[in-house]
């Protein structure tokens, strides 16, 4: 029987435990940031997951389709390359299911995601920080190979990843908007803008434009020796994408700041850029629904400053993988 | 002529130059022009099929070109063509 004094309706739903709440996330309207009547900006809160990021969906995915498969069984480790919320995903949800978890990890990434993967009780195992993620994902795959009794996920070649949003994210913003114009998502392992994209251009036809932000990595961390050491994910289709944009550190720290000014959303470094990206293509609409992804909110960045200090005084804007 | 950036990994064969400037319509003739200027270019900027390299990003401005039309993506003498290699980016 609802409660008629009741004022946060609909309530966010009753699940039997933490794993169950992930996803059923909000979609909110960002007036403020529209350049015209017709053309409206929408953001999807992915911080609003249980550990803060849409990682949760992924993590939440990874296991339990290897646990169907029959790949893993309690007590067992599982091994992660990871810049971060992948791996404070899994470490919540393997401590929650009684499975152990190393993720491989640069070491040049803020010190909050070292805490709060500690705080779930993962191993960390350090990976050179001049190679980015791509030297994370290098270490683990030949710990991996080393170590047969680990059961490595692999977020970037496994199709769970982009079906937790085929089967999840995108569901949901269909059940809210009978029309999208443009989804925007960030480009790291691709599962976010495969699953949606998949999803909505089958549901929406060709007119929906799926549209990738990447990091343009600062030069400090390109420690390729060769461009053969280069690392294209293989769940990544390059024919789903309509546009692929790269935004710079310094741009996406610019519009982490005007969405927290203007919209008062407290989001991460990788959001200010897909919202930069997202303002262009909306720019480039009449009309419209432009929707994007908020990856994660802004407490794992506090240590950096970009919140509180001027830009210019930002340490590390090159040397830090802020996604 | 437009203008061609460079990244750190291909600075050793074009000089050790940031940025460099070459002529051409589309992409594909101003990577060309850049291979012929500077012949280290050529291997890690094509592959053996004449195509991209596949861990070779070109952005014209900031849009990658594979989804736009690919070499035959058209450049005017304003654009910056940005070179970058293809990195596992956020792995979050």
């Amino acid at each position: 029987m609802p409660t008629p004094n009741l004022r946060n309706r609909p309530c966010g739903g009753r699940y039997g435990d933490i794993i169950e709440s992930i996803g059923h996330t909000p979609l909110i309207e960002l007036k403020r940031l529209s350049p015209k009547p017709g053309v409206r900006i929408w953001a999807k809160l992915e911080s609003r997951n249980p550990t803060g990021s849409v990682k949760d969906r992924v993590a939440r995915a990874l296991i339990q389709d290897a646990e169907d498969k029959g790949l893993i069984r309690p007590g067992q480790t599982i091994l992660e390359p990871t810049s971060g919320n992948t791996g404070i995903s899994l470490a919540m949800i393997a401590s929650h299911k009684g499975y152990k978890l190393k993720v491989v990890m640069p070491d040049n990434v803020t010190p909050e995601r070292t805490d709060l993967l500690r705080m779930y009780g993962a191993e960390i195992v350090y990976s050179e920080g001049s190679k980015g993620s791509n030297g994370a994902v290098e270490m683990a795959l030949d710990m991996a190979e080393k170590d047969s009794s680990v059961y490595m996920p692999y977020q970037y070649g496994n199709e769970a990843n982009p079906n937790a949003h085929y089967n999840g994210t995108a569901l949901e913003i269909l059940e809210e908007l009978d029309e999208v114009s443009a989804f925007v998502a960030g480009l790291g392992t691709g599962g976010t803008l495969m699953g949606n994209g998949r999803r909505l251009k089958e549901e929406l036809g060709d007119k929906v434009k799926i549209v990738a932000a990447e990091p343009m990595q600062g030069e400090p961390v390109q420690g390729l020796r060769s461009l053969d050491d280069g690392f294209i994910p293989p769940i990544i289709d390059l024919s789903v994408l309509d546009r692929k944009i790269f935004v710079t550190n310094q741009d996406a720290i610019i519009w982490t700041r005007k969405l927290l000014d203007e919209e008062q959303l407290f989001v991460g470094v990788s959001t200010g850029a897909i919202a930069r990206v997202a303002m262009r293509i909306a720019g480039e609409l009449d009309e419209g629904n432009v929707v994007f992804i908020v990856a994660d909110d802004g407490s794992k960045y506090f240590s950096s400053g970009i919140y509180t200090r001027p830009l210019e005084e930002i340490e590390n804007l090159d040397s830090t993988v802020w996604w | 002529m437009a203008t061609i950036r460079i990244p750190p990994v291909l600075r050793p064969s074009v000089g050790g130059e940031r940025e460099i400037n070459a002529d051409g319509d589309n992409v594909g003739e101003i990577l060309r022009a850049v291979a012929v200027d500077h012949p280290g270019t050529e291997s890690q900027l094509f592959g053996a099929d004449g195509e991209l390299n596949r861990y070779v990003n070109v952005y014209l401005n900031d849009e990658d070109v594979r989804v736009l039309d690919g070499l035959d993506t058209t450049v005017s003498t304003a654009d910056t063509l940005v070179i970058l290699p293809a990195m596992a980016g956020g792995a979050r």
